[in-house]
């Protein structure tokens, strides 16, 4: 019977009881109502002249469970489309068939597998990453990039908002994820997993790092609190130092028009950056359209490349 | 016993320590990496710690919530130098006795995605939202007063991440420290596979097989970033004055610098002349300096030391080491003629805000 139904899984299973018919499979879903459907399924089977189908049963057929049920139903046949993942079939179809899973290959090496060889740092920078993600949506619920808002937003965070502990959460794991990047990036070192062919996805992490310190960086200045816009003057600050440039950088005395500098405090590298003068209330705009926006939109679509370079280089490395 | 430490912090001599300790380090690998020698090393820093905490000022610094992160770094970083060097010397050993390196035994041997690899990633994903959710529940992030551009707090400092840079700013001027020292710390790492042409080491810990590679990279990273990181967090109060690690923060300590440029070396103390006006002439010596610094030591390096590797290398790959090697150099240098001769700039062209 089963064997019949278009949408059966091709399981190489174990050797499952009888699905129910599909007309029984909604009211399935409730074990006071699997009993009947139980029964229609072993109807059929009595039947004498349809030997074709079934033998006739004598001996005793254990009535579906409720697991069983739930998996032979059209919904759930809907999202997986392989059988319970005990087989090397459908282990390999588990990784396969799942848009998610799907960037890992379906065997991997012993050695790369090992904790003490990856150290899980990208895992575990990735995992980061999401975690930032989902709390950062969160905290967008509740945050006005203004000067007169922001700080109080975030007040209003810890005080009003029901376990608000997200901003604690987003702030950890932002630490915690230049941290692991940091490790991250020595273990390839030292595993050498930079050389040939991984030479351009070493690349794409070294970008990586650098948006995951700008995303660090611009999100300081959210709370706007005294420890927010001094950390990022003392870090912006560097920019007037640019070379050309900036208006104390060197060389940038030398853009004039006779006595006038071409090159001034109100239009150099700084300015630009912080859209002022000083750290002000633009900065804040600019500062939070990057964190919530920009920066993590790059970082994304970069990850999206440097995971499927890791395939196409061949897997975690490995001796040869 | 706290007067000992905060003499031993004192910026020379603790990245002096830390330099020597990070050769030794790796010089005597073998005996570093003994689990029980890094146990007691451990324990040693644990018992240090918790000794240390007791004193108000240090217990002030280090738990600050913004500082407790670095300290989970110091102790992340210890660990896995630990394991990398471990696992090399383990290989080195077996790489000696004609054998294969660990990785290569197993490699031939695959697992199915689902569920070994996917079990060990759960776990982690389980482990680190646990830690994530102690440390959010037990540390609340800090918040100061709100935002005033009209009130500087003493001492200011960047992220804790971009210390290392700042410390930098001690040392070199700003155009250099902010702008050309992490472009080129970024190209410098983009340009590591390209210029690393050994082939060996490669997807597997060792480090006979690139004893070269993996000491520079030590030093960029632990000796240079990780430590200058500690140096300006915990060892810089007001005034970006150095403070030991048992010395209350006092507002009014400002250092005496006494600054000295390489001209005045020159023409006054060697020359024994009066410096030229004109900016030119001035900084020849030190231009020379510099410039005679990132082209001709590679060309005589090339000549005489490296001559195998230029061979091996080719001109561009060996050029582009060594300039960004020298430069990573050129940081110690520059400190240690600081700290030995109050050297403020090699090249000071007031003129052009151009200072080296
Ligand atoms: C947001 C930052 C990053 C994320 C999410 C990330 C993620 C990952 C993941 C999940 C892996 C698989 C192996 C492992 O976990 O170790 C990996 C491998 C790799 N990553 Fe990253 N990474 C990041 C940054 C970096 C950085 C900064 C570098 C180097 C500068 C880098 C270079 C590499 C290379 C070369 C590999 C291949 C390693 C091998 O085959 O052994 N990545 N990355």
């Amino acid at each position: 019977m089963a064997e019949e139904n278009p949408q059966s899984p091709s399981s190489g299973g174990p050797p499952k009881p009888p699905a129910p018919t599909p007309a029984a499979t909604p009211a399935a879903a409730t074990p006071a109502a699997a009993a009947p459907a139980a029964a229609t399924a072993a109807k059929p089977a009595a039947k004498k002249d349809d030997a074709r189908i079934a033998p006739p049963q004598k001996t005793y057929v254990p009535r579906p469970g409720l697991m069983d049920q739930i998996k032979d139903s059209q919904i759930w046949r809907s999202v997986f489309r392989h059988g319970y993942p005990n087989t090397v079939r459908n282990r390999s179809l588990a990784v396969l068939s799942n848009v998610f899973l799907h960037l890992h290959p379906v065997n991997v090496r012993t050695s790369g597998l090992r904790l003490s060889f990856t150290w899980c740092m990208g895992g575990l920078t990735f995992f980061l990453f999401l975690v930032e993600v989902i709390t950062g949506v969160l905290l967008m619920f509740y945050y006005r990039p203004t000067g007169e808002y922001a700080y109080r937003d975030i007040i209003a965070m810890a005080e009003h908002v029901p376990m608000g502990i997200m901003r604690e959460i987003h702030r950890w794991s932002a630490h915690a994820m230049v941290i692991t990047v940091w490790l991250h990036m020595f273990r390839v070192f030292m595993t050498g997993s930079y050389k040939p062919p991984r030479e351009f996805n070493w690349n794409i992490g070294v970008i990586l790092l650098v948006l995951t310190l700008l995303l660090s960086f611009t999100g300081y200045l959210l709370p706007w609190d005294q420890l927010a816009i001094w950390a990022i003057t003392v870090g912006s600050n560097m920019a007037r130092a640019t070379p050309i440039a900036g208006y104390e950088g060197p060389l940038s005395s030398l853009i004039s028009i006779d006595d006038v500098n071409l090159v001034h405090s109100g239009d150099d590298m700084r300015f630009a950056l912080l859209g002022g003068r000083f750290v002000g209330e633009a900065t804040l705009l600019r500062f939070y359209v990057l964190h919530c926006i920009f920066i993590p939109l790059v970082a994304t679509i970069l990850m999206a490349v440097h995971f499927w370079r890791i395939r196409k280089d061949g897997g975690i490395s490995g001796p040869l | 016993m706290k007067e000992f430490f905060n003499a031993l912090a004192d910026p020379s001599r603790f990245f002096l320590i830390f330099t020597v300790a990070v050769f030794a380090m790796l010089k005597w690998r073998e005996f570093f990496t003994a689990p029980k020698v890094a146990l007691t090393i451990f324990f040693g820093a644990v018992v240090f710690f918790v000794w240390a905490i007791r004193d108000p000022g240090f217990k002030a610094n280090i738990t600050k919530p913004d500082n407790i992160p670095i300290i989970f770094m110091l102790f992340l970083v210890g660990f896995f130098s630990w394991l990398s060097l471990y696992r090399a010397v383990k290989n080195d050993r077996r790489i000696d006795r004609g054998e294969l390196p660990e990785e290569a035994v197993e490699n031939p041997k695959k697992v199915l995605t689902w569920p070994d690899l996917v079990y060990s990633e759960f776990l982690c994903m389980l482990i680190g939202t646990a830690v994530l959710l102690i440390w959010a529940l037990l540390l609340k992030a800090p918040l100061e007063e709100p935002a005033n551009p009209n009130k500087t707090p003493n001492p200011s400092k960047a992220p804790w991440y971009f210390l290392g840079l700042q410390e930098m700013l001690v040392y070199f001027d700003p155009w250099l420290a902010g702008v050309i020292l992490p472009g080129l710390i970024v190209n410098g790492l983009m340009a590591i596979p390209y210029v690393d042409t050994n082939p060996k080491g490669n997807g597997y810990y060792t480090f006979k097989e690139r004893p070269f590679a993996i000491t520079s990279f030590f030093f960029g990273f632990i000796v240079l970033w990780v430590s200058m990181i500690i140096l300006m967090t915990f060892l810089r109060g007001p005034n970006q004055a150095f403070f030991g690690p048992f010395e209350p923060w006092n507002l009014h300590k400002v250092e005496p610098t006494v600054n000295i440029q390489f001209s005045q070396i020159f023409w006054e103390q060697w020359l024994g002349t009066s410096r030229p006006t004109g900016w030119f002439l001035r900084e020849l010596p030190g231009i020379a300096l510099v410039v005679g610094y990132l082209a001709i030591t590679p060309m005589l390096l090339a000549k005489t030391v490296c001559k195998k590797m230029v061979a091996q290398m080719g001109n561009p790959r060996y050029l582009t080491m060594m300039i960004m090697f020298l430069i990573m150099v050129a940081m110690p240098i520059k400190m240690v003629l600081r700290w030995t001769f109050n050297l403020q700039f090699i090249v000071n062209i007031q003129e052009l805000f151009l200072n080296i």
